[in-house]
């Protein structure tokens, strides 16, 4: 089963990303709420996926220890975690190779008969 | 719901009650106008009420699930405190509304009872408005409920975060519901109980399941408790611990006097005493 935490949390996720349409939105920079995140994630993930859709700009290979005090830090995983957002696309099991459908941002994980 | 509405889980599974043609104007088939402000209303103090349970910590962005989070109302109320929040819900029409209505949070297409697809620990919190009822009918021939209902639980378990509470406004049909619902949520490793408002007003009376993830909480007491008659209990509190008989050899006979009594007493340290209480007051 595909493990993501939200919007961006598609680009959270155990499996692949695709994307055929991404969009950036503005969103308000919380600094707090976005170091509270960052242990949550898989960073090796996010960089992927992150990657897969083609936003990757400039962040790091590995987390950055105290990351708590750089802003720039923060606003990168910000624009990442809460602004960038799939709208059309898929989300890929890595076990099952099972495909979720994205579309007008909302991942489809309905699981059929045989599957739940 | 007023006493006059129809249980809509009687009437067709979620995503089929909420589909487009129901929703026209209305969020809910069946309401009239001035009902659906009304509606609304009360969906926006159940999703306040329902957040105070949750006991989060003051002057935190806390990212909060809401399961079955329908058009987005309890959504819209979790924003504007400031929340992040993920909403799950069945029924792509109901969603469409919320894209539609442009809400703050994510949202996610799924079935509660095939199990929360997100990563252990995320959430610092559940709430969830008049949605746990839909996973006690089976809608299709293959649905065990509680096989649903336990998936759900522990699959909602590993996505709090540890000491994190999960609250479900429910209308218990029966108590042979809520002990469904309450053993399925003990079984995923919840403890909690049931806290409830206002049990002497049969208008006003509202159940909140609140659910603690990892450690026991103290629960919370039910609103209009002042007024509260000795007999009507406003919280029924369950543990995750199951009674163990030390000396199986000197049991009762089964059925005896004392059987019965010591089963009465084991269910109400398991706190199932809820269906004496509940018997009649069922009407919403």
């Amino acid at each position: 089963m595909i493990q993501n935490s939200g919007r961006s949390g598609c680009l959270n996720t155990e499996g692949e990303v695709h994307a055929t349409e991404v969009k950036v939105n503005e969103v308000e920079f919380n600094p707090q709420f976005v170091s509270r995140m960052i242990p949550k994630l898989e960073w090796s993930a996010l960089i992927q996926a992150a990657e897969g859709v083609g936003h990757r700009q400039d962040l790091p290979d590995t987390l950055v220890s105290n990351y708590e005090n750089d802003e720039d830090f923060l606003h990168k995983v910000h624009r990442v975690l809460l602004e960038v957002e799939v709208i059309e696309g898929s989300l890929q099991c890595p076990e099952s190779g099972r495909e979720f459908p994205i579309s007008k941002g909302v991942p489809n994980m309905l699981l059929n008969e045989d599957e739940s | 719901m007023s006493s006059s509405c129809r249980r809509p889980e009687h009437m067709a599974p979620p995503e089929v009650f909420y589909n487009e043609e129901e929703l026209g104007t209305n969020d809910c088939a069946g309401f009239t106008h001035t009902g659906l402000s009304r509606m609304i209303e009360i969906q926006t103090q159940m999703s306040a009420r329902a957040v105070e349970l949750l006991s989060l910590p003051e002057d935190q962005p806390c990212y909060l699930l809401d399961v079955g989070c329908g058009s987005g109302l309890s959504g819209d109320y979790l924003s504007e405190e400031g929340y992040y929040w993920v909403g799950v819900d069945i029924s792509t029409a109901m969603l469409d509304v919320a894209l539609d209505r442009e809400v703050d949070g994510d949202l996610v297409l799924g079935d509660m009872g095939q199990g929360m697809p997100f990563r252990p620990g995320t959430f610092d919190g559940c709430i969830s408005i008049s949605a746990l009822q839909w996973l006690c009918n089976a809608d299709k021939r293959s649905h065990s409920p509680p096989k649903r209902l336990y998936t759900f639980f522990s699959s909602l378990y590993s996505s709090l975060a540890r000491g994190a509470r999960a609250v479900f406004q429910i209308y218990p049909e029966n108590s042979e519901q809520l002990e469904l619902i309450t053993a399925q949520a003990m079984r995923a490793g919840f403890t909690g109980g049931m806290v409830v408002d206002y049990p002497n007003s049969s208008k006003a009376k509202k159940f909140f399941l609140c659910l603690f993830a990892g450690v026991s909480g103290v629960l919370p007491k039910g609103l209009g408790s002042e007024t509260v008659d000795r007999n009507v209990p406003n919280q029924v509190q369950f543990t995750g611990q199951r009674s163990r008989f030390k000396n199986m050899k000197g049991k009762s006979v089964k059925k005896s006097k004392d059987w019965i009594l010591e089963k009465k007493e084991r269910q109400r340290r398991q706190g199932k005493y809820v269906s004496q209480c509940f018997s009649e007051r069922f009407v919403v």
